[in-house]
């Protein structure tokens, strides 16, 4: 869970709410997709919630790109 | 004045050739004027095959030949034309060949607003004609982004409206800055270099290139075409964000999105933060509610289950079972009432064939029936003579005749 990007979360959440509003689930399935939706919303909102604007500047260096913190 | 006496002019004047003339006048004027900015309307113009731009700088009282070679017109940004004013940087130099002097440019600017405007139109048509501004090559703009670069000034207004918008907005990705000057001359090829420069680095979802508002000359490098041709050749998906909502860059044409201001640039480039948790809220709310259905459903389907099988089926078999009861009962009293119909019947038979048993019994004892049509003649009251009678015996019948009642 740790290493899912925030985008990818959300994409995972879209698709539960439309794989479960299909109606196509059995009771199980529906319960455990359920769970993964609560999970990744909780997921989704810690990362909006923790995120803060990173700047940073490109570098290149002998060929060589790199990010470096920058003032603005 | 008396004729001219070579002989003695030879002795006493020094003589110096065309060429050593021509050369000195060339020195005089190439040191005197180095670099010159000249403004002046072009005319005569022409763009000779060898790719070299003949043509005459004037204005109202005079005018000087001008020439712009192959190796300096060629990054010029617009085509120039007869009438157009100009702004030209160059130098005098003397073509010796002709013993004329000319004005070689190394760089020229339209001069005017309306020149300006012309070079815009000439320039877009020209792009718009190779399919630079075609939806075809359009990106789409990724719905969630996680690294966003911005090529624009370092102190403009323009950076740090994005920032603040984006901040509001959506902090939760990664800004790459990548400076560039915004206007005046090199401002074109930087903001060129910047955008080939993220491109090679690759890993960005979004550019914004831009800058706040100011006159057309400010804004002008986002209308050259080696700015037009970076945006175009860009992997990465452009949005163009030059001045305020009424200027129009040619940049704004070749991008993949164009934003009216740069915050609208932040603004069109992010999702709302607000408005994504308000989203991640509803999901769970309708995921929730979808699975509370499934669920009632369910116990619909099983109260329903219950119902029909575990209840209602063995009520079903007796109510089936009573049905089937009355209809046996039913089915049963009609064929007793046959039988018994039957029976009767049979009784009825077995009765007839007893009498005629008992009759036979009488006749094998040697008694007779005596009948006449048909009627067993008991007595001798109704005889005739002459009547005909049927005499019956245990074996077979005889007609005989009245002869005499006696």
């Amino acid at each position: 869970m740790k290493k899912v990007s925030f985008e990818s979360a959300m994409k995972d959440l879209d698709e539960i709410v439309d794989e479960l509003e299909s109606g196509s689930l059995s009771l199980d399935e529906s319960l455990k997709k359920f769970e993964k939706g609560v999970e990744l919303s909780r997921f989704c909102k810690q990362k909006l919630d923790e995120s803060e604007l990173k700047i940073k500047q490109l570098v290149k260096i002998e060929d060589e790109f790199e990010l470096k913190d920058a003032e603005l | 004045m008396a004729q001219l006496d070579f002989q003695s002019l030879l002795e006493t004047e020094t003589f110096i050739t065309v060429s050593e003339l021509t050369r000195d006048i060339k020195t005089l004027l190439e040191t005197a004027f180095p670099f010159v900015w000249l403004q002046g309307e072009i005319s005569n113009f022409n763009h000779h095959t060898s790719g070299h731009m003949y043509f005459s700088l004037k204005d109202e009282n005079a005018q000087i030949p001008a020439v712009m070679w192959r190796r300096n017109n060629s990054n010029l940004f617009f085509s120039p034309l007869d009438g157009m004013k100009v702004f030209v940087k160059g130098r005098i130099s003397l073509y010796e060949k002709r013993g004329a002097y000319q004005f070689d440019i190394l760089e020229m600017k339209p001069a005017g607003v309306g020149d300006l405007q012309l070079a815009f139109e000439q320039l877009k048509s020209k792009l718009r004609e190779e399919g630079l501004f075609s939806d075809e090559f359009k990106k789409p703009i990724p719905d969630i982004p996680q690294k966003i670069a911005i090529v624009t000034s370092p102190t403009g207004a323009a950076i740090q409206d994005m920032l603040s918008v984006l901040t509001r907005r959506y902090p939760n990705i990664t800004i790459i800055f990548e400076p560039a000057r915004v206007q005046g001359e090199g401002a074109a090829s930087e903001l060129a270099h910047a955008i080939d420069k993220l491109n090679d680095y690759g890993d960005i979802d979004i550019l914004i290139v831009g800058r706040g508002g100011g006159s057309i000359e400010d804004l002008w490098p986002f209308n050259e075409e080696m700015v037009a041709r970076a945006i175009f050749r860009s992997k990465i998906p452009i949005i163009s964000a030059v001045g305020h909502e009424v200027d129009f860059s040619i940049s704004d044409f070749v991008a993949d999105f164009r934003a009216p201001t740069p915050s609208a640039a932040a603004e069109l480039a992010v999702p709302d933060k607000k408005e994504l948790v308000r989203k991640i809220e509803q999901s769970v709310i309708d995921i929730r509610s979808t699975l509370i259905e499934k669920i009632q459903f369910n116990r619909e389907k099983l109260r329903a289950l219950e119902r029909n099988y575990a209840f209602r089926h063995p009520l079903d078999k007796l109510y089936q079972h009573r049905q089937r009861l009355d209809e046996l009962q039913k089915r049963a009293e009609k064929s007793v009432l046959h039988m018994l119909e039957i029976c009767k019947e049979k009784a009825k038979g077995a009765e007839g064939r007893l009498a005629l048993l008992e009759h036979k019994n009488v006749l094998k004892r040697g008694f007779t029936i005596c009948s006449k049509d048909g009627h067993i003649v008991d007595n001798i009251e109704n005889l005739n003579v002459a009547d005909k009678l049927t005499i019956e015996f245990y074996r077979g019948k005889i007609q005989s005749t009245v002869d005499e009642i006696s």
